[in-house]
């Protein structure tokens, strides 16, 4: 019973780390075709912003949060305008010497991997020149629940939920507005939107805002309970590229089902071996096989067997 | 009033696609361009939408220059676009495709959805059906709809009786000829179909590698082999 309880606390767990760390990295490379690998930086970010806006201006902890989010968001648009979408280089190009700098990024994944890679070799290089090794973390609030022997952190079941309610909210965002018919419309083809009169351009440079506020948001609920390094992104990138990779093109449906299954093949193996090394393994080699079996993802996979039965009729 | 004017259009520098086209479009016209496979019906299309930039001449549109602007600048300022192969948004369904062509980056857009309607009246009944489980029929349909929604003024159509039943190929012929009539939109079309070149174009261009070769009035047009010979492999 308290096993199972064990177990059950360490699959929430997982499964809110897998879906927060997750949640930006797939909406960018879903819908835009980037590979982010300076993902981890902006969550970097969104935990730095909070982290100092909390401790240093004072700002309760939910407004600091808004805040590491927010940044984060901007940080994003001014990455896609001057890298992603050469946007800035071009219009200086345009001004000097009369053309075009630089091609755009998008649907670029080898590009957009070197690009980005050195970005967030830039960004862990320069947190560390601007705030040295570490800062100093804000406290986990809400204390813990008991139940018999085991104590959990509350904090952490708030997490649970609130990676829960952001899938809600992403798939509402993305199936149910006019936005969301447009980011979807783009990223089926793109120029087909444009000639009907999407300013496409505007729709990559919010999905990327958006992608970003999410990694800034991942920073942001995670910073109370992670020592504040300037590494501290590399410990998301793993479960984000494998969820991303095991979830397949359906951002949302992929990302909750990776989330689920990474969740329990994480929470098993260590509650079994005792050992998170061992659960990471666990997680690495469950990425390897849905690579080896599945190498559209579990959705593609979906997809595949839909499409399948429809001809079959 | 000269709608859309074309002045030394040169798109593609290593192997030009298209070479020095001049072509104007007066308001209210149906114009046909013919030509075989692989003249450059298309990328003239895309030129005038602005999906692709020529590397010498001139695109004007109602008197302004419009030969830099991007191709949802050109739709907003009042150009409707069909693809050839119509390219039905996957995923999306009928009410959402449509939705598409409201120009929602426009600010504010007139949409005139009681026409399209009244026109295919069997995009109402399937507004919640996902738009690429259609017929080939229907989504041309669909995407003759989606580009009249915001009730333009040129309505570019790239080779609409490509994967069209014969039975529904004409009647798309006499949609476009409603279209033009009742709703005063000009039509630019590329097509290699006889019979929809003649049932519907008021004139017509000829192209050949690239090139505009001649120009056929009403009673070219009349004459069946005129045309049959530029369509002739």
């Amino acid at each position: 019973m308290v096993n199972g309880l064990n177990l059950a606390f360490q699959f929430l767990d997982s499964f809110a780390f897998v879906v927060l760390a997750a949640a930006g990295l797939a909406i960018i490379f879903g819908i835009m075709g980037v590979i982010n690998l300076a993902h981890g930086e902006f969550i970097l970010v969104g935990a730095y912003a909070t982290t100092v806006s909390a401790t240093s201006l004072g700002l309760p902890l939910p407004l600091a949060m808004a805040a590491g989010v927010l940044v984060t968001a901007l940080f994003g648009v001014v990455v896609e305008r001057v890298i992603i979408s050469g946007f800035v280089p071009n219009w200086i190009g345009q001004r000097t010497v009369g053309r075009d700098l630089v091609e755009p990024l998008y649907d670029r994944l080898a590009d957009s991997m070197v690009a980005t890679f050195g970005l967030s070799l830039i960004m862990v290089q320069g947190a560390r020149i601007r705030f040295g090794n570490s800062i100093d973390q804000i406290a986990t609030p809400f204390g813990n629940v008991a139940y018999g022997e085991f104590s959990y952190s509350t904090y952490r079941l708030v997490l649970a939920g609130v990676s829960v309610a952001l899938l809600v909210v992403v798939y509402y965002v993305f199936t149910r507005t006019d936005f969301g018919t447009r980011v979807r419309a783009t990223m089926a083809d793109e120029q087909t939107a444009r000639a009907l009169g999407v300013d496409t351009d505007r729709t990559y440079m919010l999905t990327f805002g958006i992608g970003s506020g999410l990694a800034g948001l991942t920073g942001a609920l995670f910073a109370p309970v992670l020592s504040m390094q300037p590494t501290l992104g590399s410990q998301f990138l793993v479960e984000a590229f494998v969820a991303v990779v095991v979830g397949g093109p359906s951002v949302v449906l992929g990302t909750a089902l990776s989330g689920g299954v990474l969740g329990a093949v994480n929470a098993t193996v260590t509650n079994l071996t005792d050992s998170t090394t061992f659960g990471r393994i666990a997680l690495l080699l469950t990425a390897i096989l849905a690579l080896r079996f599945l190498p559209d993802g579990i959705t593609g996979f979906v997809e595949r067997v839909r499409t399948r039965r429809e001809e079959g009729e | 009033m000269t709608l859309l004017d074309l002045s030394g259009v040169t798109v593609g520098y290593d192997a030009p696609v298209l070479r020095d086209v001049d072509l104007s479009v007066e308001e209210s016209e149906i114009v046909g361009v013919v030509g075989k496979n692989g003249v450059g019906k298309t990328t003239l299309m895309k030129t005038v939408i602005g999906l692709l930039e020529p590397d010498e001449g001139s695109v004007v549109y109602r008197g302004a220059d419009v030969t830099g602007q991007s191709a949802d600048e050109r739709a907003r300022a009042g150009i409707g676009y069909i693809p050839q192969g119509r390219d039905i948004f996957p995923g999306l369904t009928v009410e959402q495709n449509l939705q598409m062509g409201e120009h929602v980056d426009a600010g504010s857009s007139e949409t005139r959805y009681d026409e399209v309607f009244d026109l295919f009246p069997v995009l109402e009944e399937r507004l919640d059906q996902d738009g690429e489980t259609l017929s080939g029929g229907q989504q041309q349909m669909l995407a003759i709809a989606r580009a009249l929604v915001a009730d333009p003024d040129l309505l570019l159509l790239d080779e609409p009786s490509e994967g069209v039943q014969p039975s529904i190929v004409d009647q798309i012929s006499e949609d476009m000829r409603a279209i033009n009539e009742e709703l005063g939109t000009t039509i630019l079309f590329v097509e290699q179909n006889l019979g929809v070149i003649r049932s519907m174009a008021d004139r017509c261009y000829a192209m050949e590698r690239g090139r505009i070769v001649d120009e056929l009035g009403a009673d070219a047009l009349a004459d069946e082999d005129t045309i049959a010979n530029y369509l002739a492999v």
